[in-house]
């Protein structure tokens, strides 16, 4: 069965080589700005860790909607289907924000109640050098 | 948009197909959300323990080595390799489809084997990461890195990172069985048959797919 043959508009390439690769360019670009970032974190520690998170949690959103849009190109596509994928996608919004205040939450009352854990929590430990060592068993 | 669409066209008013795209696409579209939300449990599972955590390892501790060079003083180098190795297999994964547009059987046939070529590139580098992990004492239950801030950290760590880049590792092996066979479907001229290829733009998507997971694996285990 032909495009013509399922009831679909005759199909004319649509195909764009120059956005493929300006999409590629936009994808690399964002992920080596990511690494230097992290790695100029890592050296100097320059900026605060959540908001340094924050930043990287939108440019992975960036490279997200780049993939999905130009990729897999819903970008293209008419509006009833961008809607039928992007819609049951907003669930993430209530996904991500109930269980990791779910987990906070828990560390907070750990942090409290849990005499042991909250000590566990402010002591330093010397690295096993013995590699044989973590392996063992019911080691935590 | 690429279709112009008149005003007040009828969609749903039957005759017509209203999503404008081919059923197995539109189910292809249908089952990549649903990974979606298997995926997103998966880290967002993660993300709810290391918020309970008082402490995490570091990633630019752990994931420092590279094949061939040992100890790079530059951390995550090896990851990112295996990124620009996704994100390139991605690239010809859409040549691919592009060429299946104009029914140029050559092109598509050079184009999945690159995408092939960097699927396997992309479980090799992951293998060899997982190999040296293990030699380093990292696996399922047992977990050698202390936490950043020098405490005893547990398990969790490795568990979800195995898990996590596991199950996207055999999302790859996958997409790389898938786009075997549509290379073989190519070489027989099946599609020259049916008269389109719409196949390769199905597995075109789960691929991208694959590399869509990846980019939040890599932030949430790499960056955060």
């Amino acid at each position: 069965m032909n495009s013509a043959e399922a009831g679909l508009p005759k199909e004319k390439s649509t195909f764009n080589t120059k956005a493929v690769w300006k999409t590629f360019w936009i994808l690399l670009c964002i992920t080596v700005v990511e690494l230097i970032i992290a790695i100029i974190y890592f050296e100097t520690g320059f900026i605060n860790k959540h908001l340094l998170n924050g930043v990287f949690i939108v440019m992975t959103l960036a490279k997200a909607f780049f993939i999905v849009a130009e990729f897999m190109h819903l970008g293209h596509e008419i509006r009833n289907l961008i809607m039928s994928i992007a819609i049951p996608a907003c669930l993430f919004i209530w996904f991500l924000i109930a269980f990791v205040w779910d987990g906070n939450s828990y560390h907070t009352l750990r942090m409290r109640y849990d005499k042991y854990y909250n000590e566990q929590s402010r002591t330093k430990v010397q690295k096993t050098e013995n590699k044989e060592e973590g392996k063992k068993p019911g080691k935590e | 948009m690429a279709h112009t669409v008149p005003v007040g066209q009828k969609w749903w008013s039957g005759g017509k197909s209203p999503f404008n795209v081919e059923y197995g696409k539109l189910m292809m579209w249908y089952f990549l959300m649903s990974d979606a939300f298997t995926f997103g449990a998966f880290l967002i599972s993660y993300g709810s323990i290391r918020f309970s955590s008082s402490s995490w390892p570091n990633p630019n501790e752990v994931f420092k080595s590279f094949p061939v060079y040992g100890e790079m003083t530059v951390p995550l180098a090896f990851v990112s390799l295996m990124t620009f190795i996704l994100i390139m297999s991605s690239v010809t994964m859409v040549m691919a489809v592009g060429a299946g547009q104009v029914h140029d059987r050559k092109a598509v046939m050079k184009w999945m084997f690159f995408t092939i070529l960097g699927g396997i590139a992309f479980l090799s580098c992951q293998a060899w990461e997982w190999t040296h992990l293990y030699h380093e004492g990292a696996w399922w239950g047992r977990n050698p890195f202390l936490n950043i801030d020098g405490t005893q950290s547990t398990t969790n760590f490795t568990n979800y990172f195995f898990t996590i880049t596991g199950f996207h590792g055999f999302h790859v092996f996958s997409g790389v069985i898938i786009n075997i066979i549509m290379l073989i479907k190519t070489w027989r001229g099946d599609f020259e048959r049916t008269g389109h290829y719409l196949m390769i733009e199905k597995a075109g998507l789960y691929w991208h797919f694959v590399d869509l997971v990846w980019v939040f694996v890599f932030t949430c285990f790499y960056l955060l």
